[in-house]
């Protein structure tokens, strides 16, 4: 665009400088309202967590997977914050190492479904056939409920970690995919991708370039209650003994443990199903925020759905 | 109308399709042979080859499919692997009753709480208790049924010890009071995190429908704010709320294993994850398949509801 008065460069810089002053006011309201702060909060925190678990126990002298006959079903005291399991195990060392196993798990579903998802999506707006065969077979997988689709590919992959994380990736890539394509439908009408069409750019290059980016706002936001529903449906399986095997800490797992102990050793159900809890609201809470925030139109429409 | 119940039942034929090849595939393309599996190790190659022969594993995959959805619909699920002689279609129908009930109690439950509180929330927009519900509404949503679960069983089985801790009691054999008293816990905890969302949907929709002219109609003719919520505007949200009571049902049909094990009730979940330790697929694959078609089953009836009460979605 030709303005006469300013150089390109000037133009740039006050274009540049525009960009961060909206980017400070979406952070400083992101941060006002004290809900999605919450949930950033907590987020972080359990992020941290998760990494630095090793630096944490280590610091304190305990260990997840050490068992001490004689300290079993110990109450929560100075040395061991959140007692002992009936293996004599410290809780607190295993549902910050748990925090590992649900982050890690929450991640990678998140991302991979995200990625996935995305690509189904933007291809299905390609051709009409892609497109009924896309949603026909969201709409076979999701007449299935999610935690059975789940608890049915974990039984016949067998219970790991990977396999966790290969069946939510699989249980919740339709979610994603019938996002990417109603974004990517709404916006291959506008005008600019005309424009990019006229001048002859590939299909691919238009998908990826020019509508990718502009439905990534809504992905994020789907990926966070990805995340979220991730950590449940983790926490589930484990606790049906078809998701984390026995001994790694995973917090699904150690409730099932706490399940046959519940009269002897209160801490060993509480810790766990608390540190599940809160982190899951957090990561709903922060989505929320996020969805607030990058996207106010879908918050309308989900609520109105 | 006739019109668009056709139209509605064409839509299902592609929908079970997918649904009967996904399950199909689950249990098939499983890493490992099943009948070796089935043998166990001391099996030797010949076993293993007439096993094969007599599931009919050596033919192409299409043709087992069609053979296995042939038998699906003469009702015949297969038999168990894990407990011999046993159809799956016996093992399904014993362990039906439970979960089933525990699904509609679980669902009432949630229809008292969520109902009257979701339309208080609308009707006091923006107050101290609109924010509280809303809070309130967040929380649930974010309590796995299993938290909710051990907690009241720590709170009031085993600290009050006002109510039994796990078991079942059959309301027809037993009486409805036992089943009552053993059955309010489970059906609270499968039930509370749906009751969450419904409250969630039911104000939004109550809101939408308040905004519309012919509340403000119904206003201006001075008709009182009690009549206009519940005639005016309680019918049309009652659409919405049918939807996310169907959606419930089917969320306590599936998430029943959770609870189930907590409880120790003998339920379709308890026989699904007991299923898994045994490696019995072709009962995983039996129940998976059941609930996914009750699920297609339910929300075709939701969307003929849906025309039969409103002429738009019929013409449509």
């Amino acid at each position: 665009m030709q303005t006469g008065i300013m150089d390109k460069g000037e133009l740039q810089k006050i274009r540049r400088s525009l960009t961060r002053e909206q980017r400070r006011v979406s952070a400083r309201k992101f941060l006002r309202s004290r809900l999605s702060l919450a949930g950033l909060v907590i987020v972080l925190l359990m992020l941290l967590l998760a990494l630095f678990a090793p630096v944490i126990t280590s610091a304190l002298g305990v260990d997840p997977y050490k068992a001490t006959v004689k300290d079993r079903f110990l109450a929560p005291s100075l040395q061991h914050l959140f007692g002992t399991d009936n293996l004599g195990r410290d809780i607190f060392a295993r549902v910050i190492y748990g925090a590992r196993i649900s982050m890690t798990v929450g991640f990678s579903v998140g991302l991979v479904s995200a990625v996935i998802g995305t690509t189904l999506g933007l291809y299905a707006t390609t051709s009409r056939f892609l497109d009924n065969l896309l949603m026909r077979l969201c709409d076979g997988l999701k007449a299935i409920p999610n935690i059975l689709l789940a608890i049915a590919l974990m039984a016949v992959l067998g219970a790991n970690m990977r396999n966790v994380i290969v069946s939510l990736t699989i249980v919740s890539i339709p979610g994603v995919a019938r996002i990417a394509r109603s974004n990517a439908l709404l916006i291959r009408e506008s005008t600019y991708v005309e424009a990019m069409r006229c001048l002859g750019a590939g299909k691919h290059r238009i998908l990826w370039r020019h509508i990718a980016p502009n439905i990534l706002s809504p992905i994020l936001v789907q990926m966070t209650f990805a995340f979220a529903s991730a950590i449940i449906s983790e926490a589930s399986l484990s606790f049906l003994g078809a998701g984390i095997p026995q001994p790694e800490p995973s917090w699904g797992g150690m409730l099932n443990e706490a399940r046959s102990y519940l009269f002897k050793g209160w801490w060993m159900a509480l810790f766990p199903a608390l540190f599940t809890g809160i982190s899951v609201l957090g990561f709903n809470l922060f989505g929320d925020g996020l969805r607030d925030l990058l996207d106010p139109a879908a918050g309308g429409r989900a609520v109105i759905k | 109308m006739r019109g668009y119940v056709l139209r509605r039942l064409l839509t299902v034929i592609p929908t079970v399709l997918i649904v009967s090849v996904v399950v199909f595939l689950i249990v098939h393309l499983t890493p490992g042979d099943p009948a070796a599996m089935m043998l166990g190790d001391d099996a030797t190659v010949e076993d293993i080859a007439r096993l094969h022969a007599r599931l009919g594993l050596d033919d192409p995959l299409i043709v087992q499919y069609f053979r296995w959805a042939g038998n699906v619909l003469r009702g015949d699920l297969g038999y168990s692997t894990a407990v011999t002689g046993q159809s799956v279609w016996d093992m399904i129908s014993t362990h039906f009753l439970p979960t089933i009930l525990l699904a509609v109690y679980s669902q009432l439950i949630t229809i008292l709480l969520a109902l009257p509180l979701g339309m208080l929330a609308a009707k006091r927009r923006g107050s101290l208790t609109d924010s509280a519900l809303s809070v309130f509404s967040m929380l649930g949503i974010s309590l796995p049924s299993f938290m909710l679960g051990m907690g009241l069983v720590l709170l009031l089985a085993v600290q009050f010890r006002l109510l039994p801790a796990t078991g079942y009691k059959n309301p027809f054999t037993d009486g409805w009071p036992a089943f009552f008293r053993y059955m309010s816990l489970p059906a609270v905890s499968l039930g509370f995190i749906h009751s969450a969302y419904m409250m969630r949907m039911t104000k939004a929709s109550m809101l939408e429908v308040l905004s519309s002219d012919y509340i403000k109609m119904a206003r201006s003719k001075g008709t009182p704010e009690r009549a206009i919520l519940m005639k005016h505007a309680f019918r049309n949200t009652l659409l919405t709320v049918i939807t996310v009571i169907g959606q419930g049902f089917i969320s306590a049909l599936a998430g029943a294993a959770v609870v189930e094990r907590l409880f120790g009730i003998p339920g379709m979940g308890m026989l699904m994850v007991d299923s898994i330790d045994k490696r019995d697929y072709q009962v995983i694959q039996g129940i998976t398949l059941m609930i996914a078609l009750l699920n297609v089953l339910i929300n075709l009836m939701i969307d003929l509801i849906y025309g039969l009460a409103d002429p738009r979605i019929r013409l449509k």
